[in-house]
């Protein structure tokens, strides 16, 4: 198991290094960086002096290592628009974007787990069959315009539900959260369903896949004949195998949403790590970019770890077939 | 010995469209998708207004609701006018000819791009090889949106530098896929039978073992075709694919945006429908194929 982790450890650490060799040459190979980083109206002495206080004089290498230096020290360049450490600037707004990553993982959960499951248990239903239909769709459908649609329906025309912004938020950690007022709940609501959408159909179709493949097995047949009640054959016996795939591919997917939230944030102007990506992008906001860059690559490495390490504990096929 | 070759392969594509036309609901993707196509290429001919041409457009007939009469040139806006008194129904046919463009255009150069690395990984083997799949590994382990946002982020916007993202991101699916199929079919008798023959491994490889990866190269096609478009709409709504005087159909949406909250929903609506109703027959369709290619389900 140790030398397992020590190897899992390892291979991420090589991501993370492939990622910045990357990100830090398709900065200065694509474009000259001169050219963004200094203003046009410098004369020749101030734009050498800035070079050299940039370090852009140096080869390639060393420049490389200067910038693997600054990462180490978790520094990834000032933004240009905002005047303050890009770093520092992303962690501030990612709070925001987990909680609506966490909102909308949670909605996935609790509506795909009970609706697959239904599913599962009767796939010949009239109800298991529209599910199956209308989650084609939930795949099919572009989730910008979704969100465009709850907002006319709930926002413009039945006025229940706010369109833009975090609302009220209160004060724990030292972070400020949106879920813990009344009002804020209503602004998390739109967004958060807006990202769960594609994920509620994905989390059902697992749902009703495991289930499928368990009702079958000898063990839950012997469950019944045991005279278990079915609620407790279903929650004990076909709810836990069909856990594990979920586990896994929804740790996956939580990266996959902090990376889609970019397209929520922006139209229901939620001011989380996402929408200020955007923003830097369009206003050539580079260091900002290379920071959210790396920040996201940090954060899916270490969430696969979680997951490769969550998948062997749960299953002990795995862990028996790793201790070999 | 030709005329036998070309009677089996015509018998085996004969039964995959028997197959195919056997689900309805695939046929109906097929149908949708037919129009859809059509209506993209016949754009200048079924619609009553150029959208790109400022000069046929007039400001004054800007956000008028379905049905409306417009001012001057004795026709009906069947789904109303954008901000700038588009016709609706014109722009979304033209912008359903920019979203098929970009997402066929990418996934067919992605396919041969990918192909092409996929059958050379296999071929090559060894370090290159590792190599190769481990890049891939690397570019399908993000999530598109993130890796798309960064490569525009440093070429710019425009069309051909969505195609191009679209490129990057796409070839790696097609690699993987032609790399495990090659190695499947070149441990086939029939490999081995050509090899017994003298015919050359470069000639091996196109003629033999190409053929036989293409089908599910096809399927993967298919829903790449879809997503490309998804992404490409994305792109554009947020700002980073076409120029503001083509609007494609996500540049529509994204334009009716601010005028949604004053309650004038089909700028936004119409070319959303146009826009699913692509997304869904294709992968309708892309599914459908799925399950006729896939030897392990056929009878």
């Amino acid at each position: 198991m140790t030398g397992w982790l020590l190897r899992r450890l390892l291979q991420a650490l090589c991501v993370v290094v492939a990622m910045t060799l990357i990100v830090f040459i398709g900065l200065h190979a694509i474009g000259n960086p001169i050219d963004i980083l200094i203003s046009e109206d410098m004369n020749q002495q101030e734009r050498l002096a800035a070079i050299a206080r940039l370090g852009l004089d140096q080869p390639l290498w060393r420049q490389y290592l200067a910038f693997v230096d600054g990462a180490l020290h978790g520094s990834l360049g000032r933004s240009f628009v905002y005047q303050e450490d890009a770093v520092r600037l992303i962690l501030q707004r990612l709070p925001a974007t987990m909680e609506l990553a966490f909102a909308a993982l949670l909605m996935a959960i609790v509506l795909g787990v009970p609706l697959g499951l239904f599913a599962g248990m009767k796939p010949e239903h009239p109800v298991s069959r529209t599910l199956m239909a209308t989650s084609i769709v939930g795949f099919s459908l572009p989730a910008f315009w979704v969100a465009l649609m709850l907002i006319m329906v709930f926002s413009v025309q039945l006025g229940w539900l706010p369109a833009s912004g975090r609302g009220a938020t209160h004060e724990l950690f030292g972070v400020k959260w949106s879920w813990l007022t009344f009002d804020g709940w209503q602004h998390l609501l739109l967004p958060a369903f807006n990202l769960a959408l594609f994920k509620i159909s994905l989390v059902l179709r697992l749902t009703r896949a495991g289930v499928r493949e368990v009702l079958p097995q000898d063990y839950v047949k012997f469950a019944r004949a045991k005279g278990l009640k079915p609620t407790r054959v279903v929650l004990m016996h076909v709810m836990r195998n069909t856990m594990i795939p979920l586990v896994t591919v929804l740790g996956l997917e939580l990266g996959a949403t902090i990376a889609y939230a970019v397209v929520t944030e922006s139209i229901f102007a939620w001011p989380g790590a996402g929408k200020l990506i955007l923003d830097s992008i369009n206003s050539l906001d580079r260091p900002v970019v290379v920071a959210y860059l790396m920040v996201v690559v940090v954060i899916f490495v270490t969430l696969n770890l979680i997951v490769d390490l969550l998948y062997k504990l749960l299953d002990p096929r795995v862990r028996l077939e790793g201790a070999k | 010995m030709s005329a036998v070759k070309s009677y089996d392969e015509r018998s085996i594509w004969w039964r995959v469209a028997a197959d195919f036309l056997h689900s309805r609901i695939a046929v109906g993707g097929l149908v949708v998708l037919g129009i859809v196509v059509l209506a993209a290429l016949l754009a200048p001919w079924i619609t009553q207004q150029n959208p790109y041409d400022l000069l046929q457009l007039d400001v004054l007939d800007a956000r008028l609701p379905p049905g409306s009469r417009s001012s001057e040139g004795g026709y009906t806006y069947w789904l109303g006018t954008d901000g700038q008194g588009r016709d609706l129904y014109s722009a979304i046919i033209y912008g359903l000819r920019i979203s098929l463009t970009v997402g066929v255009g990418s996934a067919l150069i992605a396919a041969v791009v990918g192909t092409l690395i996929g059958l050379v990984a296999a071929y090559a083997g060894g370090k290159v090889d590792a190599l190769l799949m481990r890049l891939v590994d690397l570019l399908l382990s993000f999530p598109t949106i993130l890796m798309a946002l960064m490569i525009l982020a440093y070429v710019g916007k425009g069309v051909g530098n969505v195609m191009l993202t679209l490129v990057l991101l796409e070839w790696a699916y097609y690699a993987r896929t032609a790399r495990g199929q090659a190695l499947v079919e070149a441990r086939r008798e029939y490999v081995e039978a050509a090899q017994g023959q003298g015919i050359p491994r470069w000639r091996i490889v196109t003629g033999h073992i190409l053929p036989n990866c293409l089908p599910p190269l096809l399927v993967i096609g298919a829903l790449q075709i879809a997503r490309a478009i998804t992404l490409e709409a994305t792109l554009s709504f947020l700002g980073l694919g076409v120029p503001i005087t083509e609007p494609s159909l996500g540049l529509l949406i994204s334009n009716g945006y601010q005028y949604l909250l004053s309650n004038e929903y089909w700028i936004s609506f119409f070319p959303g429908v146009a826009l699913l109703a692509a997304i869904v027959a294709i992968n309708l369709v892309g599914d459908q194929l799925r399950d006729v290619l896939n030897p392990r389900l056929q009878k």
